[in-house]
């Protein structure tokens, strides 16, 4: 626990630190540029292109032993792991364009073939004796390890940018996002602005390769933004939303990960990721499960209650145990189903709403006014108190609901 | 006022779309009021099918009005409280006044439809080209959205629309095109839209009973 509450302050040693710092900027980048893909419904594009920058990093490595140089120097395999993954995604982009396969089939042939390229380019490299091959398949699953300030400058660098590029682009990639055809009519380049959202997300995407590792990765590009989305009904919040729940389960990930000996990083910062979207999904405002629910059973309990009350007003026996309870607890009907006073009252009033929407339909045949009839809502909610009165002019003498 | 009407897969939309450039097109050129497409979008709003979006997206009415402004704006402007204003007059004139902060899944179909034609008039185009305005609209919004438009015809306005409800051709349009994969007939609604040239377009998909109801309005001209 200790050990928690240090590494939380960055008290817990200068890699743990430098790992929960690199891990929460890389996770608001992911966040904030994972926005758009999930919104364009892109989100498994994102997944291949990650898959794609793997072959990259063998060809990188390789190459640079080639050349005698240091084949783990993260900027070149950095640089090598986006050659590839822009590969993948043109190759994607082109395959569901000109051919006659979907965007999914796409999708998995780009995918698996890179992926399967990547780990035998990986496996050959082992068999190599030259240029310290070893930590290579770190860029799997991701590792903390000897992370150096380097990595964490690149993070920072690369995801200041990223972030930047998807504010400046905000409204053409919400446009693209929404209505793409309208985009094209207002001579939007579709193609373009498409390619520049996935590349900001192969951009976060190899930044983040050697910290998270290529398989994870996707997590910490969608997950934020399918959370924000519960938060939010517009997209440009959605993105500094997005952003802060990736750079908080980014830190929150890394802390946890340095405070319990051996626990892997990557998968942690997703875990806590999916919490934060559990908690969401369950306990947002309006969009949440539990929101949802509480309206649902306020939406029963009035229809009930008013079913109720016209059934009183038109003398009909109840039969519905749920509406008699309702309306006993209120004490508009004793447990044997009679009306009392106070419920003959009600009932009159109900109906008698009714009648006024009737007329109010008539008057405003139109309006947005009357389109707000559900049954449900009271009319003195829709309407002003005079134009209620004109109603009731037009109505007549009011009816009484005898009860016996 | 224009329609462009013809039977389903006759290339209404695709008409449309190539002309907007949405879609590549196999030859031709386009040109409006005498220029290139190109030199000429600023000029021209375009209103999509309503049902050719998510209406789930995080945003709302004012918002997708605004779009319609992203051109002028530009890239990095801001949206100013002008462009607001101009925003909430556009759906005034739809009728929607009340709903602008809506998030635009809690419209009805025909709400929706209103906010695209919001939308188009924020641009503040001289060619409206709408593809089935009235497609899935209850009787309220087909009048409100007439409206609309006539009064956009009065303002000098050009309005061309794809428009698959014979019965109303005449009443809301002065010019029609007919279509059925190749040019059928165009030109005015009284000297084009005859019965010979509606069976020349939809060939026996036209139904027998909707012959004659047209046909009985011929004879009553």
């Amino acid at each position: 626990m200790n050990l928690f509450v240090d590494a939380l302050f960055l008290q817990a040693g200068y890699n743990a630190a430098l790992v929960a710092i690199g891990a929460g900027l890389l996770g608001f980048a992911a966040g904030a540029s994972g926005t758009f893909p999930f919104l364009r419904k892109r989100a498994l594009i994102a997944d291949a292109v990650a898959h794609a920058t793997l072959p990259g990093v063998g060809l990188a490595f390789v190459v640079m032993v080639g050349f005698g140089g240091d084949g783990r120097n993260l900027v070149g395999l950095i640089a090598g792991s986006a050659v590839t993954a822009w590969i993948g995604l043109l190759l994607i982009e082109w395959i569901s364009r000109r051919t006659r396969l979907a965007e999914d089939a796409a999708i998995g042939a780009v995918l698996g073939v890179f992926f399967g390229v990547g780990i035998v380019l990986l496996t050959v490299i082992q068999t190599m004796s030259a240029g310290r091959q070893a930590g290579l398949e770190s860029f799997l699953l991701g590792s903390t390890a000897g992370m150096l300030f380097q990595d964490a400058t690149v993070i920072a660098i690369g995801g200041s940018l990223a972030v930047l590029l998807t504010w400046l682009m905000r409204r053409p990639m919400t446009l693209v996002a929404f209505d793409s055809d309208y985009a094209a009519a207002l001579g939007y380049d579709v193609r373009r602005i498409d390619l520049l959202m996935m590349g900001l997300v192969m951009a976060v995407a190899v930044i983040g390769l050697k910290l998270v590792g290529l398989i994870l990765i996707v997590a910490m590009l969608i997950i934020p933004a399918v959370a924000a989305r519960f938060w939010t009904d517009r997209s440009t919040s959605m993105i500094w939303i997005a952003g802060g729940i990736g750079g908080a389960s980014g830190y929150l990930g890394a802390v946890l990960s340095a405070s319990a000996p051996a626990m892997p990083t990557g998968p942690i910062i997703v875990l806590v990721a999916a919490a934060i979207f559990m908690f969401s999904l369950l306990l947002a405002p309006d969009r949440g499960v539990l929101a949802a629910l509480f309206r649902h059973r306020g939406f029963q309990t009035r229809v009930h209650r008013r079913q109720g009350l016209l059934a009183l007003a038109a003398r009909h026996p109840i039969r519905e145990a749920y509406t008699l309870r309702l309306l006993a607890r209120e004490g508009l009907v004793r447990p044997d189903g009679v009306p009392t006073d106070a419920g003959r009252a009600q009932a009159a009033k109900v109906t008698r709403d009714e009648r006024r929407w009737d007329v109010a339909r008539e008057i405003y045949q139109d309006a947005g006014l009357t389109g707000r009839y559900d049954g449900l809502t009271p009319i003195e909610d829709v309407f002003t108190a005079d134009e209620i009165a004109e109603f009731d002019r037009q109505l007549g003498p009011p009816v009484t609901v005898r009860g016996d | 006022m224009s329609a462009i009407v013809g039977p389903n897969g006759a290339g209404k939309s695709t008409l449309l779309k190539a002309a907007l450039g949405i879609i590549p097109r196999l030859s031709g050129e386009v040109h409006v009021f005498g220029e290139t497409i190109r030199n000429a979008r600023a000029r021209i709003a375009y209103v999509p099918q309503s049902a050719s979006v998510d209406w789930d997206f995080p945003t709302t009415v004012l918002d997708v009005v605004q779009m319609g402004l992203y051109r002028k704006v530009g890239l990095l402007g801001r949206l100013s409280g002008q462009a607001r204003v101009q925003a909430h007059e556009c759906l005034e004139r739809v009728g929607l006044e009340d709903f602008a902060n809506r998030q635009i899944g809690q419209l009805s179909g025909g709400q929706q439809q209103r906010v695209f034609l919001a939308r188009a008039l924020a641009q503040d185009a001289d060619l409206f080209l709408l593809d089935e305005p009235f497609a899935g609209v209850d009787a309220a919004t087909e009048r409100a959205i007439i409206g609309v438009l006539k009064l956009l015809k009065d303002d000098g306005k050009t309005v061309v629309a794809v428009h698959h409800n014979l019965a109303t051709v005449r009443d809301y349009f002065d010019h029609v095109f007919l279509i059925n994969v190749r040019r059928i007939a165009e030109g005015p609604v009284e000297t084009t839209f005859t019965t010979d040239n509606l069976h020349a377009a939809y060939g026996g998909r036209l139904a027998a009973t909707h012959l004659t109801e047209l046909a009985v309005i011929d004879g009553a001209r």
